[in-house]
């Protein structure tokens, strides 16, 4: 009796003490979850023997045994599935990067125009916004895809948008640049041109900060960047010849083709994430009280420099976090890609390849570990940006 | 001619003059104000010209709404929609392939869920408190009713489709990620450190990947993580993933929630005496969610919004068994009238969800903005 009176005690002592009791709900915790693991892992090991399968990659270098309609390095079906993965990641990629392109611009043009003082404007901007956001993505990108199909002409009346540009059922043709060697010249006078731009901002900065004085220095970088490597293209003669896509039987050869796939999952995840962005950039917009602007202006500051040096650099700080997980989204939304055919991760190591070689587990295990490296690779940019951006206080 | 003459400070207000005020003031300050706006509302209206009149003669005026197949509906509405495919398999959209002699469990659900959202929605309600009490217990009910058993002839769940099926993922995805997000949230804000790690890797890495590739694991891999011989309906898979999926992103937008509660509330639970689930259930939680009802409403949305997702792994969600019917002879190719309607429900839904939370947020202003 004494002995069970005093264990009790010991026991209720341990549990009232506020550290010991945290050690305990973590021992206790770390064993249960360490024990579902385990079991899991058995239960696995014990399926996986029941059917004859082991866990191994080597499946990955053997041949893929499938085609892919979009490729960026060589690949014939003889390929292994890792060359095949490879090029899924390269297409998820692609997508990802034009996506985040469009989706940035749109987005900034709706939220610029939703606070437009013209009424229509700011209203079309809201209806756009209201409806792409409360409509599903993959609706989306399936009525796009069936859009592009369906509405746009055979190859043999294939709607010509520019120079050698044309717009079928089966994409987009654009013409193929042929660099000739004097090509070379120009790429150096633009990278000798944007090592300059950037000593002579930082020079603008230093020079401003001793003196007052401002350099215009978008005007000159401009200039660098983009003048001086165009009047060296012209001077030398147009050193880039164009092959453009012509009409040969059914389908056209030559020049570049965007594929109805790429083309239907790019508009559709842009135009959706523009909806959001768009929301984020009218926020961030009227985060900055008005009172800044007009304090700008009663320091004899321009209007383009108000917004530039006090408007811009302010909402951005609001803006950046929210854009990031934006960037992420449509990032992962690119896995929808399946739905219509378009072959990037999912598609390729997640799909095809699952389906041929049966490995379940692993290829799921490549995919989910390719979306996280790339969905932390793209929060470290943005973090390191956002730390840039951010107000230094003092 | 007023020749009347006034004291100073006695004049009669007289009214703003006729360009200033009414319809034709608010024209020429909304629309014509400077140059720029005006080349802005000639833009916005050769916009609304080239748009608005096409897609209401293809809606509405040029539709067919009655047809026995697709070559019927051409030849009365050669540039039009053909609604009829839509009237014809609304049975389908609506209830997937449950027993037709058992759709009366769906309806019944349906009511259900209906009498459930009013006390969950609104607060000042009669029997408030039993109401939540029934709300928390309906997804169990609805499942009975649903899947059958006890006394119900059952329903296999790949009967399940059409707009139920989106409701069922759609409402269990909602009822149970909030209660795993918040515990999620609480774990993340934790000072006890392999809790707080556990609660992190699990946040990021559901946020790191896409749900997708969530369903894929649900419907390739998962089954051999369960005891050998032991089968999993896919449904329910689906419903865990989606539910985890969503405790994520909640367990993120409630830790917004927890962080802008300052300190000094829980160290003064902590005076009082309160122990941590007290102090978490009295005083920072109610403050907290009220804070993040914003987020966790978009969220919610997201979630209905993702569960068309199922398609991909072979569940008939409207989007599912509208294109298994445009795949059909009988109505091939209107799959945009398909996904046409498919967004008309989505957009309805998701809409008032956000009026919701707008009118939410008004109501729980409580003035003291920080």
């Amino acid at each position: 009796m004494v002995t069970d009176a005093a264990q009790r005690h010991v026991v209720s002592r341990l549990w009232n003490d506020k550290e010991t009791r945290s050690v305990i709900v973590q021992i206790i915790t770390l064993v249960c979850i360490l024990l579902l693991f385990g079991y899991m892992v058995r239960n696995a090991v014990v399926n996986l023997e029941a059917i004859g399968k082991g866990f191994s990659f080597s499946f990955l270098f053997q041949p893929s045994n499938y085609d892919i309609n979009q490729t960026f390095i060589e690949y014939t079906s003889r390929s292994s599935h890792i060359r095949a993965t490879v090029i899924g990641i390269m297409n998820t990629l692609a997508v990802a990067v034009c996506g985040i392109v469009l989706a940035t611009v749109l987005g900034f043009v709706l939220g610029v125009m939703r606070l437009s003082k013209n009424w229509l404007t700011a209203k079309i901007s809201y209806c756009y916004i209201e409806y792409v956001r409360n409509v599903p993505v993959l609706v989306h990108i399936l009525m796009v895809h069936g859009l592009l199909v369906r509405v746009l002409p055979t190859p043999r009346n294939a709607l010509v948008v520019g120079d050698g540009v044309f717009l079928s059922n089966r994409g987009a043709q654009v013409p193929k640049p042929l660099y000739e060697p004097l090509f070379w010249v120009v790429i150096a006078v633009f990278i000798v041109g944007v090592i300059f731009a950037w000593w002579f901002r930082r020079y603008a900065r230093q020079l401003q900060d001793r003196t007052g004085r401002a350099l215009p220095v978008f005007w000159v970088s401009l200039a660098s960047v983009i003048g001086a490597p165009l009047v060296v293209y012209f001077l030398l003669g147009s050193p880039i010849t164009w092959e453009v896509p012509v009409l040969k039987g059914f389908n056209f050869a030559g020049g570049y083709v965007l594929r109805p796939e790429f083309l239907a999952l790019w508009l559709a995840l842009s135009l959706y994430t523009a909806a959001f962005i768009g929301e984020i950039v009218r926020a961030g917009i009227l985060a900055v009280d008005y009172g800044q602007t007009e304090a700008s202006a009663a320091l004899g500051l321009s209007r383009g420099r108000t917004l530039n040096l006090v408007v811009i650099p302010q909402a951005l700080r609001v803006i950046v976090p929210p854009l990031t997980s934006q960037y992420l989204n449509l990032t992962k939304n690119s896995s929808l890609a399946i739905a219509i055919g378009y072959m990037d991760i999912v598609a390729t190591i997640g799909g095809i390849s699952l389906n041929q070689t049966g490995r379940e587990m692993e290829c799921m295990i490549i995919v989910l570990m390719l979306y996280l490296i790339l969905s932390l690779l793209i929060s470290a940019f943005m973090n390191w940006y956002n730390k840039r951006i951010k107000l230094v206080e003092r | 001619m007023n020749t009347a003459t006034y004291q100073p400070g006695e004049h009669p207000e007289l009214p703003p003059p006729v360009s200033e005020r009414g319809a034709l003031g608010w024209v020429r300050a909304h629309l014509l104000s400077s140059p720029f706006n005006i080349g802005l509302t000639l833009l916005s209206l050769w916009f609304l010209w080239w748009i608005v009149p096409p897609a209401i003669d293809w809606f509405f005026i040029d539709a067919a709404y009655t047809g026995a197949d697709r070559n019927a509906c051409r030849a009365t509405a050669p540039d039009g929609a053909c609604w009829a495919f839509v009237g014809e398999r609304l049975q389908l959209f609506t209830y997937g392939f449950y027993p037709a002699e058992e759709r009366w469990r769906v309806n019944l659900s349906f009511v259900l869920l209906c009498v459930a959202l009013v006390p969950v929605l609104f607060d000042h309600v009669p029997y408030r408190k039993a109401g939540l009490i029934y709300a928390a217990a309906f997804p169990f009910i609805a499942g009975w009713l649903l899947i059958g058993g006890f006394g119900l002839t059952p329903v296999p769940t790949d009967k399940f489709g059409g707009f139920m099926l989106t409701l069922v993922i759609g409402v269990t995805g909602i009822a149970f990620s909030l209660p795993i997000g918040i515990l999620l949230a609480l774990g993340r804000m934790s000072k006890l450190p392999i809790i707080h790690v556990f609660s992190v890797s699990f946040i990021e890495f559901i946020r790191g990947v896409p749900l997708i590739t969530l369903l894929f694991v649900a419907s390739t891999m998962l089954n051999y993580f369960l005891p050998p011989g032991s089968t999993f309906d896919l449904l329910l898979r689906v419903l865990i993933m989606v539910t985890l999926f969503a405790s994520g992103y909640m367990a993120e937008v409630i830790r917004g929630g927890l962080q802008a509660i300052p300190s000094g509330q829980s160290e003064a639970a902590d005076a009082l005496g309160l122990k941590y689930w007290q102090a978490m259930r009295l005083i920072v939680l109610p403050q907290a969610l009220r804070i993040s009802i914003p987020g966790i409403v978009n969220t919610f949305i997201g979630l209905y919004k993702d569960t068309t997702l199922v398609i991909i792994i072979g569940l008939l969600d409207p989007l599912g068994i509208g294109r298994a019917s445009v795949a059909d002879t009988k109505w091939a190719g209107l799959s945009t009238e398909l996904y046409v309607f498919v967004a008309v429900f989505f957009f309805v839904s998701c809409f008032a969800m956000s009026r919701y939370s707008l009118y939410l947020e008004r109501k729980l202003e409580t003035g003291h903005k920080r």
